[in-house]
């Protein structure tokens, strides 16, 4: 059991006494290897979820427990670490640091793991990370040099660094065309197929969530089906 | 995370935006460089001003006879008569603090050579210890008179510059020529070197320099004391100084003493200069000096001296303050330079904060921790003070360098400066850099990452 939430409830605060319920109550199994794409309109506190899923939230009650641990209630730091080793994000806005090469993008995560890896190592890894996403001619361009695509293969190679063993991509076609999007989307079913890591995709295209193996949907805060 | 790579990290953030860092941190470099210029010219200009004092005479005391006051009237300081040979030998010989001395007769007369006459600011008459104590140095051309010149009252002379241009004019060697020095005919055997004006302004070149005894015997003749020119006729040494001590005469009767119309005399010195063996010593040698001349002069305790010490270290030590304090002040000036520096990287490392709202939230995203935000962008505020602090070192001291080239200004290089400039800079940068890397690190991640 890789993620298991029981009974998460959000609930945001606006002024002194506004309570604002986002999340009213979801419980939820994710098993090591799955493919789950979290759909639902806007406001129905997909993206929520999808922080909470992430360690970048902490809910408001219930419990998360992630490889068996419940970390509903881990201080910043140690979400901050179970991110960096754990959890491979990629944005629908891909946020590549400008001005800076792929390679250097990808090994950026490396920087925060205290596992002292010296700089020749690290570039070694990102250096066969990209090879991976098959960007191996593209090593020093800026993102600005990069196609839409490109860019998001770099943010997975970035994502994958640490070998986590879930990634979480929100919205990971909502900026690419067509035909890119089929590229990226075979990407993660090849990594969830040969790789077995465990890919949570948050998305509105029924297309993108056809690729998952299981889907979601979630209503008003609550899971539909 | 390390710290190697803390560096390397803000170094790549700094590049990324080049004119952006340059500009921020052009705060710091004017800042340092002109702390770092300030002080190399403040301390070049205060050692040379200390250099010339003890040029002047920092370790120099110039003795005098205290001003008489008979009937009410005061005359002017120097007028009583007071100081013998002997007391300039006794302060020679006794005082451990005192290097050498030389006693000096002064003389205000007109100087003529040939068709040209002159009248010198000062005729000094003393001993070859003179050019030691004033620090003259050697004659330029000639050669100094000797101890025995001194002694057999020869009437040899040196001219100063000014004298010389005055009495013979430029490219005529005056040596061997005869002067008259008053009524006395004397024979220039040297010409003194050049010294200018002193920090009075006076003439320091406008000199002639004899054996004291001819000008004390055959110049000006010995001046007697002040008492007996208002009639007062019956005065002794032994009046002078009371004393039991052996007198300079045997004792003369009744009948002898009315006979004889002039008072004795002896041989008077106007002034004695004094120098110490270090200017440090100047204040044991004054002391030394008080301590002795009161006991050869038979001062009962309490009573007044009847000479003075004058003292130029305090002369000194104004000029060597006025340096320091305008140095300070111009350092305050260049201090609060940087301190504006410092409010400069803070404002743009605030908007560089804001501007990277979605690279922190990224950071963090990936796993950076608070700290570890905070320590990134702090870091990246000190390399950019000390990269500023770096040029504006160079900066200070090639503009120290022109200043002393171009200008002649003295500098002297300061490495105490040059630690406390990369020290504040790198203060600056952690101070001023901190309150933005401090709301860097508490961003939120997830409002960071939506930030448009």
């Amino acid at each position: 059991m890789l993620i298991q939430l029981k009974d998460i409830k959000k609930i945001y605060r606006i002024g002194g006494d506004l309570e604002v319920p986002v999340l009213k109550g979801i419980s939820l199994q994710i098993e090591q290897g799955e493919y789950v794409a979290l759909m639902g309109e806007s406001g129905s506190g997909k993206s929520t979820l999808m922080n909470i899923l992430g360690c970048l939230d902490r809910p408001s009650s219930g419990e998360y427990l992630f490889e068996g641990k419940d970390i509903s209630r881990a201080t910043n730091d140690e979400r901050a670490m179970l991110r960096n080793k754990k959890i491979g994000f990629v944005f629908q806005n891909f946020n590549l640091l400008p001005r800076t090469s792929a390679l250097e993008n990808v090994i950026m995560p490396l920087t925060y793991t205290a596992n002292g890896l010296s700089m020749k190592e690290r570039l070694e890894r990102g250096r066969a990370m990209l090879e991976k996403v098959g960007l191996k001619e593209r090593m020093k361009h800026h993102p600005s040099q990069l196609s839409g695509g490109q860019q998001q293969r770099v943010a997975i190679a970035r994502a994958l660094i640490n070998n986590p063993p879930v990634l979480f991509a929100d919205e990971p076609t909502g900026n690419l065309d067509s035909q890119t999007s089929i590229e990226v989307m075979n990407m993660f079913t090849e990594l969830n197929s040969r790789e077995k890591i465990t890919i949570i995709l948050v998305t509105h295209s029924q297309e993108t969530a056809d690729c998952a193996k299981r889907v979601i949907r979630l209503a008003d805060g609550m899971i539909k089906s | 995370m390390r710290f190697f790579t803390t560096f390397t990290l803000a170094f790549h953030a700094l590049r990324r935006n080049p004119t952006r860092s340059l500009l921020t941190t052009l705060g710091i470099v004017i800042g340092i460089a002109a702390v770092i210029a300030m002080t190399e010219i403040g301390k070049g200009s205060s050692n040379s001003i200390a250099r010339s004092i003890s040029q002047m005479g920092a370790g120099n005391l110039l003795v005098m006879p205290s001003h008489t006051n008979k009937g009410g009237i005061s005359s002017g300081s120097g007028s009583a008569m007071t100081l013998t040979p002997d007391d300039y030998k006794a302060i020679v010989r006794e005082c451990s603090s005192v290097g050498t001395a030389a006693p000096i007769v002064t003389a205000r007369v007109q100087v003529v050579a040939g068709n040209k006459n002159w009248n010198p600011w000062n005729i000094h008459g003393s001993t070859p210890e003179y050019v030691k104590v004033q620090n003259f140095g050697m004659p330029t051309e000639g050669e100094l008179f000797t101890d025995e010149d001194v002694q057999t009252s020869n009437t040899v002379c040196l001219i100063g510059n000014t004298v010389r241009r005055e009495l013979f004019g430029e490219g005529v060697s005056p040596i061997g020529e005869e002067i008259r020095i008053g009524k006395v005919n004397f024979r220039v055997i040297g010409v003194l070197p050049s010294k200018g004006a002193n920090m009075m302004g006076f003439d320091q070149d406008d000199v002639i320099l004899a054996p004291w005894t001819t000008l004390r015997y055959r110049v000006t003749g010995n001046r007697t004391s002040t008492s007996s020119s208002s009639g007062n006729s019956d005065i002794s040494t032994g009046d002078l100084y009371p004393s039991t001590g052996t007198a300079f005469y045997p004792e003369r009767s009744e009948t002898q003493v009315k006979d004889s119309l002039l008072a004795p005399r002896f041989t008077s010195i106007d002034q004695i200069m004094v120098q110490a063996v270090s200017p440090d010593l100047v204040n044991d040698a004054l002391e030394e000096i008080t301590q002795l001349l009161r006991e050869r002069h038979k001062i009962r305790p309490g009573a007044e001296n009847d000479f003075r010490v004058r003292n130029f270290s305090e002369m000194a030590n104004t000029l060597q303050t006025t340096s320091t304090v305008m140095t300070n002040l111009l350092l305050c000036i260049a201090m609060i330079s940087l301190v504006v520096g410092g409010v400069g990287i803070m404002n743009i490392m605030l908007v560089s904060v804001t501007e990277r709202t979605r690279e922190i939230g990224l950071r963090m995203a990936v796993g950076a921790r608070s700290k570890d935000i905070l320590r990134q962008f702090l870091v990246e505020a000190t390399v950019l003070c000390l990269f500023g602090g770096i040029i504006g070192i160079l900066l200070g001291r090639g503009g120290a360098y022109l200043v002393s080239k171009l200008m002649q200004w003295p500098t002297e290089s300061s490495p105490g400066a040059i630690i406390a400039a990369v020290v504040t800079s790198a203060a600056v940068g952690i101070i001023f850099g901190f309150y933005p890397a401090w709301k860097a690190s508490r961003l939120d991640p997830i409002e960071a990452l939506r930030y448009e």
